[in-house]
């Protein structure tokens, strides 16, 4: 029996941004029911992996493929269908609209023929309420508001619907401020959530010692390329800080401080 | 004093006055409803005629055009764009149609057809440019309006001798032509003009098409969180196009709408009006920053606009001071715009 190909695999991906390029021949699977951290200092090409993913960004060489099957999204749209689903950086929720509109955004229910197509609200309210409550989510009224919501209850938003939308990957990207205790936790419920549910989890985090408790591989990245594609077995959560802390970089650091000031000693 | 749970809970809740204010606040299309309460009592009381049949056909009639201007802005203006051409486009669609009918001995209804397509084109451009360059929406169509409007008023005298083409009604396919968009009905002893149903048709339309269906969610979204909306899938470009061209055909139904009853166009300035529009959408509760919009506030808007002005004309004052009017009821929109975005960002956040 041959085994199944992975959900997600990358193959000598490359992404240009005019001459410069973001992501050079990056290779990596993506495996369901594993979460992948994807590690690397600011610039590192972490963005670029993540909207490569979610079809912000097409793909410029290289290819992407979905089980097995080559794929290029033209748009987030294309990714969704192919449930994919991305829990973006800024949440991707639009304040001034209610819930249940952010919730079905870009995938909006519709009933009736054109030209009297309209948006099915009913169902779009009972998805919100059923899709929030999949992550512990009950009392948000799905008329209200989302700048009525408090900062945690929007990133449950945001979680709830790449979680009712994707099917076979869920991509995260957290956002680079530090999260309460609380937030981090619904982020990990969900990761956790999606890969007992054998979907691909691909994580973008800043915390090495979270990324350590939930991760099952970590892929570095330094200037767009691959710097290390590591098991759990290979590292412990003191590697991964400094791994993520800027690595060499922050070494080099250490020694010509401890060069300037021998005050500062074995710190 | 004992500490019950009771106690602490209201201890933490706002007081019901500043949640009043609140819920007032988070209604930006109050304060035309408002204004149009006290421009109706303050000239009601000054000029009686202004509340006859006659009075009011005159400030409907003022108000139909104004509203369908303000509709097709204020759907612009909800996706975060504005659309300064339109008031051109309108004179420029007319005077087009104009000379080829009465120049060119065209049919009216081949003329109607071929200034509708030029004036969808040019919506197209409006579109295309802002998408294209990215850059605001308000200089782009400016532009577009000062080449407009130099080449209709410079270019009808080379083509049709005059600045102004009449006897339009001698043209075949007229008398449907005037049907649709000249026909009036007496009621009560005062004329109406069918362009108020053609206001109150687009009002109903334009706000199931804002608020009833997927393309007006993602218009919203793009108004309100364009970055959210690219994000997500929503087709930014092709909504931008689309707005920009419904906006055009607008613009193209308003120089119909006043070329047909008098079967003569002239070609006169009118960037200004375009500016009305954008006043009276924004008085209506139709946010300047993009993200909310409401229609039916855009013609209670049109209402209050057009019973201003009546009541100024009618009173016998200088006309301009409604013009003056008008620019404190838009800061008082404007602020409360403002107040409705600021209160809503600064929701508790935990």
């Amino acid at each position: 029996m041959s085994t199944p190909p992975p959900v997600l695999e990358l193959r000598g991906l490359t992404v240009r941004f005019g001459s410069v390029a973001a992501l050079h021949r990056v290779g990596v699977t993506l495996d369901g029911g594993r979460i992948t951290c994807v590690l690397g200092e600011n610039g590192s090409g972490k963005s670029t992996l993540v909207s490569v993913l979610s079809g912000l960004t097409p793909h410029d060489e290289g290819d992407l493929l979905l089980d097995g099957v080559a794929v290029r999204f033209v748009s987030p749209r294309a990714a969704r269908a192919a449930g994919i689903a991305t829990v973006w950086q800024d949440l991707a929720v639009a304040p001034l609209l209610s819930v249940w509109r952010n919730l079905v955004l870009g995938a909006e229910p519709t009933r009736g023929r054109w030209p009297l197509r309209r948006l099915d609200a009913e169902a779009a309210r009972g998805t919100t309420v059923r899709a929030l409550e999949r992550v512990g989510v009950t009392g948000v009224d799905p008329d209200q508001p989302v700048n009525s919501l408090r900062a945690g209850e929007r990133q449950s938003l945001a979680i709830a619907r790449a979680l009712h939308f994707g099917a076979r990957a869920l991509v995260l990207d957290e956002p680079t401020a530090p999260m309460t205790i609380a937030q981090q936790t619904l982020v990990g419920q969900a990761v956790l959530r999606a890969r007992a549910e054998g979907l691909a989890v691909v994580l973008v985090t800043h915390n090495p010692r979270y990324a350590h408790l939930v991760g099952d591989r970590y892929l570095l990245l330094a200037r767009g390329q691959v710097a290390g594609d590591l098991t759990r077995a290979d590292v412990d959560a003191d590697d991964l800080t400094r791994l993520m802390a800027g690595g060499e970089e922050l070494t080099a650091l250490t020694t010509r401080l401890r060069e300037l000031h021998p005050e500062l000693g074995e710190r | 004093m004992p500490v019950t749970a009771g106690r602490l809970l209201s201890a933490r809740r706002a007081p019901p006055r500043l949640r009043l204010l609140d819920r007032v606040l988070a209604r930006p299309s109050l304060v035309p409803v408002v204004g149009l309460a006290v421009v109706v009592l303050l000239f009601g009381v000054r000029t009686p005629g202004l509340l006859t049949a006659g009075g009011l056909a005159g400030v409907l009639d003022v108000a139909a055009l104004l509203g369908i201007g303000a509709v097709a802005v204020g759907l612009l203006l909800a996706g975060g764009h504005v659309d300064l051409s339109i008031g051109t486009l309108a004179v420029s669609s007319a005077v087009l149609t104009g000379a080829l009918v009465g120049v060119g001995e065209w049919g009216v209804w081949p003329a109607l057809l071929a200034s509708l397509a030029a004036a969808l084109a040019l919506g197209f451009l409006n579109g295309w440019l802002v998408v294209r360059t990215g850059l605001p929406s308000f200089l782009v169509t400016l532009a577009t309006a000062l080449v407009l409007q130099g080449a209709t008023l410079a270019g009808l005298p080379l083509a049709a001798g005059a600045p102004r083409v009449s006897g339009l009604d001698e043209a075949p396919g007229w008398g449907a032509a005037a049907a649709l968009f000249g026909s009036t009905a007496e009621v009560g002893g005062a004329v109406f003009r069918v362009s108020l149903l053609w206001w109150a048709v687009l009002t109903v339309g334009a706000g199931w098409l804002l608020w009833r269906t997927r393309f007006g969610n993602q218009v919203l979204a793009i108004g309100g969180a364009r970055r959210a909306a690219r994000e997500l899938g929503v087709p930014v470009r092709r909504t931008t196009l689309t707005l920009f061209t419904l906006t055009a055909a607008a613009g193209w139904l308003l120089g119909t709408l006043t070329l047909v009853p008098v079967a003569s166009v002239a070609a006169t300035p009118a960037l200004a009006t375009a500016i009305d529009f954008v006043v009276v959408a924004v008085i209506g509760g139709c946010l300047i920053t993009g993200g909310h919009g409401s229609m039916a506030g855009a013609a209670v808007g049109a209402l209050l606009y057009s019973v201003a002005r009546r009541g100024v004309e009618l009173s016998g004052w200088d006309p301009r001071w409604s013009q003056a009017l008008l620019g404190v009821l838009l800061l008082v929109a404007l602020v409360v715009g403002g107040a409705v975005r600021s209160r809503l960002r600064a929701a508790p956040r935990s």
